[in-house]
């Protein structure tokens, strides 16, 4: 990182410090002269944009913090005294609350773009995984959140999940007792879960440190999925992509207030203006529309155990894809076959989120058992056979030929056109 | 520009799979018309004599049995709510007698309230209000309007977000209010229920028709019906839901504009940047 630094200190007081602690030359190395390629497309900017997404989180999270009251008895009450007495709680509340939903948006739009130019595969595996874990913790942060307004759907939501991993022959039991902290969800349950969702977004952070550390160890991967060759291959990140990430953040922020200033309500669940009871079932339980996918898997198998092994195993699975995927070709944009492949995958994924929010009845059941041995034959059964069966496109020799040529890929496959200059 | 344009599709297919889940769940629920409302849309502001109508309504009808203990008195003459003056809001809320204490003589006691009380609910607890009612729990006020909607289905919910519909809420506690009819031929309504074509738990619902023509005295020349009335103290229902409305959409316009006008100067700083490059 600090190795691509340019930077030479001037001033006294520059000199001793980087001789101290070489701090203005890492950040030099990450952000300002760091090599990155020019033919970075704006699916490439939603790292910069999940960067503001979570800072945003932090932000309005601690101010939320100082109004809220995490017991049975109050937290329903501490909302809605932040919706309606608190100076502005109630824009804090709804870009909170948003902003997870628009949190989910980019980070699937994110791994998406790695799941279409091969950014998962060697060298940069480290980076991947990473990234599962970040979306691991994201999930489990954004659950827990969830619960913390204590209406109907965050009791019952809690209920639902944490109950799942009763499942689990001979310990899952004592294990749920100790997620609950006693014999239902209750205040222990509240408590512990307000708890860990201010400490989870600060685990996100470091991973997300360690994530950026290690793809700038092996430089970005780019639509070619070529390693750039030379220096004219690469353009300094400052001031050329912190440009373009800053135009693309200030876009998804037109997007973001669309929903917290004028459908604010839109993505979450009426019930959850009616305080948690635990003696009134609502008439259907849904998770919030990113967990959808998921939920159909869950769901899909008729074993408990079974659907638990295979929700898990539909975000276990994505550690091991960069061995999976046996093509040497990285992008999708050379290979005609996995780029089919891929889109049938991602209305697959709409599919699932569509069958999550379905009653778990009739057609929709076997529909989702067809989605989710999809899901699974996507990874497990073509991705290991397209790497020998297909013929991939010749590939450019530099990023700069491809540019030239017009053909840096796109996600249509689509050439460039001329005026993008 | 053509990767503009793939920006901007593929930020409407984001949108796309972000609304492809709803978050209703699904079920053939009643069908709830959609009505007009001042506080719909982008520049929505609440009627000032409607809400006072309404809440005219709420008093004098449904706060029997109906509470709406998250609205204090000093609601009722804060911007964007009602707006009556300070002098009424505290002539109103010295109507209603509140419990405080306890006094130096350790005992609790009744006293007028004052424009920092809430709306005192009508029944002490839930069982007690069961208990009035036949059973059934008549719903604090103070959300409904937000903790009540229809399901849309696809693809409604996928419009909704572009036309911002958010009035799912007061449209089913309009329909809800104008839903009751006499007892379809062949239906057998259970005693002490009613039968409500709009009710969302089923097709009997144990409140009786609150409401009837001229039932509420307007001083003004609007007119005195049901329907003008399930209109009425629909709208009231959204401002104590949502009693910032107005100021967050007014923010949201201004939020807007100085991010479109952001966004410009900066695709424009970004293409000046880039020009020499080819990418």
């Amino acid at each position: 990182m600090a190795g691509h630094s340019n930077y030479v200190p001037q001033s006294a007081a520059a000199k001793w410090l980087e001789s101290r602690l070489p701090v203005i030359s890492l950040v030099r190395g990450s952000f300002v002269d760091f090599p990155t390629p020019k033919n970075l497309n704006y699916w490439w900017t939603f790292g910069g944009i999940l960067a503001i997404m979570l800072m945003a989180q932090i932000i309005t999270g601690i101010v939320l913090v100082m109004h809220y009251t995490p017991s049975t008895g109050a937290a329903f009450d501490s909302v809605e005294h932040i919706m309606r007495d608190v100076n502005f709680g109630w824009m804090l509340r709804y870009l909170h609350t948003n902003g997870a939903s628009m949190f989910f948006i980019a980070v699937y739009i994110h791994i998406f773009r790695g799941l279409y130019y091969g950014s998962y595969k060697a060298p940069r595996e480290i980076s991947w995984i990473l990234g599962v874990i970040i979306f691991l913790i994201m999930m489990g942060t954004a659950f827990m959140g969830y619960v913390l307004p204590w209406g109907q759907m965050s009791f019952w939501g809690a209920t639902v999940i944490t109950n799942l991993f009763s499942a689990i022959p001979l310990v899952g039991e004592a294990i749920r007792t100790w997620l609950w902290g006693g014999f239902a969800v209750d205040n222990p349950t509240l408590n512990r879960f307000f708890s860990l969702h201010y400490l989870l977004p600060f685990m996100i952070l470091g991973v997300v440190i360690l994530h950026v550390w290690a793809f700038h160890t092996t430089g970005n991967n780019n639509p070619t999925g070529v390693q750039p060759k030379s220096k004219k291959d690469t353009l300094p990140f400052h001031p050329y992509y912190t440009i373009k990430d800053l135009f693309a953040i200030v876009v998804f922020l037109i997007f973001f207030s669309w929903f917290a200033f004028y459908v604010p309500n839109y993505m979450g669940h009426p019930d959850n203006y009616i305080e948690a009871n635990p003696l009134v079932t609502p008439a259907h339980i849904v998770p919030e529309w990113y967990f959808l996918p998921f939920y159909a898997i869950l769901r899909a198998v008729p074993d408990k155990l079974g659907g638990v092994l295979a929700m898990f195993g539909a975000i276990a699975i994505l550690f091991v894809l960069p061995w999976l995927d046996t093509s040497k070709v990285r992008s999708g944009s050379y290979r005609p076959l996995f780029k089919q492949f891929f889109w049938i995958f991602a209305a697959n994924a709409v599919a699932l989120g569509y069958l999550g929010a379905m009653p778990a009845e009739g057609v929709y059941v076997i529909l989702s058992q067809i989605c989710t041995v999809y899901y699974f034959a996507h990874f497990l059964l073509i991705l290991p056979l397209l790497g020998f069966m297909e013929k991939p496109l010749p590939l450019p020799a530099s990023i700069s030929e491809a540019v030239l040529k017009g053909g840096s890929g796109s996600p249509a496959g689509a050439v460039a056109a001329p005026d993008t200059k | 520009m053509s990767t503009m344009i793939k920006m901007v599709r593929a930020l409407t297919a984001a949108a796309a799979i972000a609304v492809a889940a709803p978050a209703f769940a699904a079920g053939d629920g009643p069908h709830i018309e959609r009505q007009q409302w001042s506080f719909a849309g982008p520049f929505g502001t609440f009627e000032r004599g409607q809400l006072q109508r309404g809440f005219k309504v709420y008093q004098e009808v449904c706060a029997a049995c109906h509470g709406l203990r998250q609205v204090a008195f000093r609601n009722l003459a804060e911007e964007g709510g009602p707006s009556f003056s300070e002098e009424q809001a505290k002539v109103i809320a010295a109507e209603y007698t509140v419990v405080d204490g306890p006094n130096d003589e350790g005992d609790m006691y009744d006293r007028p309230a004052i424009l920092a009380d809430k709306f005192p609910s009508p029944f002490p607890n839930e069982q007690a209000a069961r208990a009035s009612n036949g059973g059934a729990y008549p719903p604090d006020f103070s959300l409904l309007a937000k903790a009540r909607a229809a399901h849309r289905g696809f693809p409604w919910f996928v419009f909704d977000a572009f036309t911002q519909y958010q009035e799912q809420g007061p449209d089913y506690i309009y329909a809800l209010l104008t839903g009751y009819e006499e007892d379809p031929e062949g239906v057998e309504v259970p005693v002490g229920q009613y039968y409500n074509h709009s009710f969302l738990a089923g097709q009997f619902i144990g409140m009786a028709p609150p409401l009837s023509d001229e039932l509420v005295e307007y001083t003004d020349d609007t007119p005195m019906t049901t329907e003008q009335y399930a209109r009425d103290v629909s709208a009231f229902m959204m401002w104590a839901a949502e009693p910032h409305l107005e100021a967050r959409k007014k923010m949201g316009f201004r939020v807007m504009i100085f991010l479109i006008v952001f966004a410009g100067l900066l695709y424009f700083t970004k293409k000046h940047l880039w020009r020499n490059v080819e990418h």
